[in-house]
């Protein structure tokens, strides 16, 4: 009789696929400015590094926060003992009013319709649990972000069946491609629950466009079992124009939105806005009352702590605060993505051109020399290993079309940023230079290290990142 | 077509609606010492109130910590991006040390074996994820946490097969009562992958003994199965006979016959929401042998990590150990003391209690006041202690015990003069109850 269940065996969470040896090799070899000025640059983590210094500063003036006190009083027993799955009202209400803002407050949300959760990972997972049967199926545009491979399939038995998009039109979502992914799961005899998008989307860095909204909603019209979850963790990273329209938007526009009010969700997070990954707060928003009530005692496998949301709750309660924030944290995302981009122009490297996230999807097409996810993946290996950058392939992403990788820009200082840009410049000027001599390179002893190099890494336990 | 997954419509519909009767009740009408003194008392929640005292008076001295700061250094920024799913070295370094603590230092954790999840719930059912496929099953010793319907079952797809236990011996675990229950399940064409005890038991208050232990490893080894010990209540055994762990029993069997596979088989639950009464910091963890184990647990803990900013706080609490020595000292003294009130309370209404050592609550004989040894009476009389008497316990039967009468009845979850109202009114309707069992003019209004 097998020990163990089939989730502990197999590795459906998808941490054995190549991708996460970068990640060993940045760790083996992290860059430091003063230590360890040659090592890799992480690139490929999306985290928002770039206003703690907004945060920190309003934690100074509010010391009693953090010191579980309120008007001067002591409430740590309330919260010490505050474990009920509906969350602190007043974090709901001060959280509903931060998305509100940043959706510029053409739509509002209501706290009671709010569920909270450790994480958009857990919140994901929930909704795929409330509204999915083991075996079914959800569509994604690609390239989606890595993560969504574990967190909506490997527990919960869903199947993800991809909607391509290819750079034609800058990765937008097309009727034909959705009606494609439609047809394949079909024939793979899957039936399809709905769609999930991240937007703005990660790796694009693109907010969606009215139409491609419109598309979705229409297209979850036609079944009336079929949702729409719009997983908006970067809503707060939009640094310029088109500004973002969430799907909540298109709904209240809607005078037909009667049919799909009740299938429309929203995942949302603060681990990118504000750069708090590791708090763990996340939610779900659904106007459909079963699925958040079903949400509600779900969200008890991973509860957000009382004493984080009561921090939260009076940070996200200083509305100055937090407009003062959401202004200056969106104009130093700008800089940094121009720096970026410039940057890459100067190697001769064009990125899709974004307006928000905390990363660039970036064209080096023209880098492979064939148009392989292979040649892709060698072409990474060398910037890893040469160039000393750990950026994301985007095969990792699922990307259809080999050649594009994700580069953060969030996560390092401005030095540093430099710093691989300089590297990367050198690299392309070296790599023109050398292009001629590609056809004398030993094609089947590159292939036979590139083997090696798997079986020896993949063998180990990897340590994940979180890539989004 | 179903627009929703069934475990969403279950989730909603799946509740003993009576026993939320008891939770709507207490909500609609909480008692209060002064703004509503004939309020229904709540002893349905087993949460430890007693110490929170010590707890704040350490936070007063250490400012620093929840300003998230070393040292006068601000750490903040590190704790805000820390979401490594191997959790805080420093907190599993520290929970190892106070774990080895609860269990007289009489065995050693190793920090790398440990997983933090968001409390024991999300702990148990990652247990279950990684031992079992949907449709196979675990035996649970009855009674037993009524949550555990949901935890270990909802999302799982797990089957839970009852072991009864009756007071003819304590509700102790018996070999018998463990084939029994495995051969229950092979009827039903369920696979057994373990059983899963609570110890100390939620909801009896006693820990396990050294025979039952090793009856139930003996049981484990024999059919190749896991055993999953909650040992939630490990640091609220405030009298003898001390605590005992599962991994004690087995590290002792592999010294003498250095049979090794049941260690691989052998996993342990713990929380902090029990001993330190912090059930809203959401600290809960795995710990097992299995290198598998640990590793997929690890990963799916990303569903419900622990909030760095908690992890921080708990890890420097957990540090002093002149601190957590003296608070485990003083709550098991306060725990027992409030127990012994309970019980003597109780016994001055003619009702007893099993004999307990652990826990935050009794478990309390009441076949004696049912108007007839059926689970119809023991709700009866779960309703007239609710509205007429206005305390809200937990009925055993909720607990899936197999013999009705018995209710679970918290000490710790509110203050002694509350205790004593309580026990007052119990007394009181005991008192009158003796002249009117059966008296059906006695109406209950809820």
């Amino acid at each position: 009789m097998r020990l163990l269940s089939t989730k502990a065996t197999c590795n459906s969470h998808g941490q054995d696929s190549l991708y996460f040896q970068g990640w060993q090799e940045y760790e083996k070899n992290p860059y430091d400015e003063v230590r360890n000025p040659k090592g890799i640059i992480q690139m490929g983590l999306a985290e928002n590094q770039l206003s703690f210094d907004l945060l920190e500063s309003w934690l100074a003036k509010n010391p009693d926060v953090a010191g579980f006190k309120r008007d001067g009083k002591s409430i740590f027993r309330e919260l010490a003992l505050f474990q009920d799955y509906h969350g602190l009202p007043s974090f709901k209400q001060a959280l509903v009013d931060f998305m509100a803002d940043i959706r510029g407050n053409k739509v509002t949300f209501n706290p009671n319709h709010i569920v909270l959760t450790a994480g958009a990972t857990s919140a994901n997972e929930t909704l795929m649990f409330c509204l999915v049967e083991q075996g079914e199926a959800f569509l994604l545009p690609t390239p989606y972000y890595p993560g969504f491979d574990r967190d909506l399939k490997w527990r919960t038995g869903v199947e993800i069946v991809p909607i391509q998009c290819t750079s034609s039109n800058n990765f937008q979502i097309t009727e034909p491609a959705l009606r494609q992914a439609y047809e394949e799961a079909r024939k793979r005899n899957l039936r399809v629950k709905g769609v999930l998008v991240t937007n703005p989307s990660n790796p694009l860095g693109t907010t969606m466009s009215r139409s491609e909204l419109k598309l979705l909603v229409d297209f979850i019209k036609e079944q009336n079992d079929m949702h729409l979850i719009s997983d908006e963790i970067y809503s707060g990273t939009v640094f310029s124009s088109p500004g973002f329209v969430s799907v909540m938007e298109i709904l209240r526009e809607r005078n037909d939105a009667d049919g799909v009010w009740n299938r429309v969700h929203v995942v949302y997070s603060l681990s990118k806005d504000l750069g708090l990954p590791g708090f763990r707060v996340g939610a779900i928003y659904s106007e459909n009352d079963t699925v958040v009530a079903a949400a509600t005692k779900m969200s008890s496998f991973g509860l957000v702590s009382s004493q984080t949301q009561y921090l939260l709750s009076a940070m996200l309660g200083d509305k100055k605060f937090t407009r003062n924030y959401i202004v200056e944290n969106r104009k130093r995302l700008r800089r940094r993505q121009r720096m970026l981009v410039s940057g890459l122009q100067k190697g001769g490297i064009s990125c899709l051109e974004s307006n928000a996230g905390l990363f660039c999807w970036v064209d080096m097409r023209h880098l492979l020399h064939s148009n392989t996810f292979e040649a892709e993946m060698e072409l990474w290996m060398k910037i890893v290993h040469q160039v000393g950058l750990n950026i994301s392939p985007g095969s990792s992403c699922h990307c259809a079309e080999p050649g594009w990788f994700r580069v953060c820009f969030a996560n390092m200082s401005e030095e540093t940023l430099a710093l691989a840009m300089k590297r990367l410049k050198a690299f392309v000027a070296e790599s023109t230079c050398t292009q001629r001599s590609a056809a004398l390179f030993n094609g089947t002893s590159k292939r036979k290290s590139l083997t090696k190099w798997v079986f020896r890494l993949s063998s180990r336990d990897h340590r994940e990142q979180e890539e989004r | 077509m179903n627009m929703l997954s069934r475990k969403a419509s279950q989730g909603c519909h799946g509740q003993d609606s009576s026993y939320f009767l008891g939770w709507q009740e207490y909500d609609k009408n909480p008692y209060h010492p002064i703004q509503n003194s004939t309020g229904i008392i709540q002893m349905g929640l087993a949460e430890n109130q007693l110490s929170f005292d010590l707890l704040k008076s350490w936070l007063r001295r250490n400012p620093d910590i929840v300003g998230l700061k070393n040292d006068g250094v601000s750490v903040f920024r590190e704790l805000a991006l820390f979401q490594d799913y191997h959790g805080l070295p420093a907190l599993k370094n520290e929970l190892v040390d106070f774990m080895a603590k609860i269990r007289g230092n009489g065995i050693k954790f190793a920090p790398e074996k440990l997983v933090l999840a968001a409390g024991a719930t999300p702990a148990n059912e990652i247990l279950m994820f990684c031992l079992a496929d949907p449709g196979e099953a675990f035996i649970l010793p009855t009674p037993y946490y009524p949550g555990f319907d949901r935890d270990l079952k909802w999302r799982t797809g797990v089957e839970i097969v009852p072991m009864h236990c009756s007071s003819s011996n304590g509700f102790r675990i018996t070999s018998c009562a463990l084939e029994q229950a495995y051969q229950q399940a092979q009827k039903l064409h369920l696979n057994v992958k373990g059983v899963l005890i609570t110890n100390p038991s939620n909801p009896l208050g006693i820990t396990m003994t050294k025979t039952e232990l090793n009856d139930l490893v003996d049981f484990a080894i024999d059919k190749n199965i896991h055993i999953i010990s909650d040992e939630i209540y490990s640091g609220t055994v405030f009298n003898s006979p001390r605590f005992i762990s599962i991994m004690e029993v087995v590290n002792e069997r592999i010294s003498v016959n250095n049979t090794t596979s049941i260690w691989n088989r052998i996993h342990i639950v713990y929380s902090l929401s029990k001993d330190l009464g912090v059930p809203g910091f959401r600290v809960g963890m795995i710990y097992s042998n299995n290198e598998t184990v640990v590793a997929a647990a690890t990963k799916m803990s990303s569903f419900g990590l622990v909030s760095s900013q908690t992890q921080y706080l708990v890890a420097n609490l957990l540090k002093d150990k002149k601190f957590t020595f003296k608070y485990m000292e003083e709550t098991h003294r306060r725990l027992k003391r409030r127990k012994e009130m309970l019980v003597s309370g109780l016994r001055n209404a003619g009702i007893r209690c099993l004999k307990s050592n652990a826990g935050l609550f009794c478990w309390v004989d009441m076949r004696h006041l049912l108007s007839s040894a059926t689970f119809e009476a023991e709700k009866e009389l779960w309703k007239r202690i609710l509205c007429q008497v206005g305390l809200n316990i937990s009925p055993g039967s909720s607990c899936h015990c197999c013999e009705p009468g018995w209710f679970r009845v918290c000490f710790a979850n509110m203050s002694e003069d509350t205790l004593k109202v309580a026990m007052r009114r119990m007394k009181a309707f005991t008192d009158s109850n003796i002249s009117a069992v059966n008296d059906g003019n006695k109406r209950v209004h809820c």
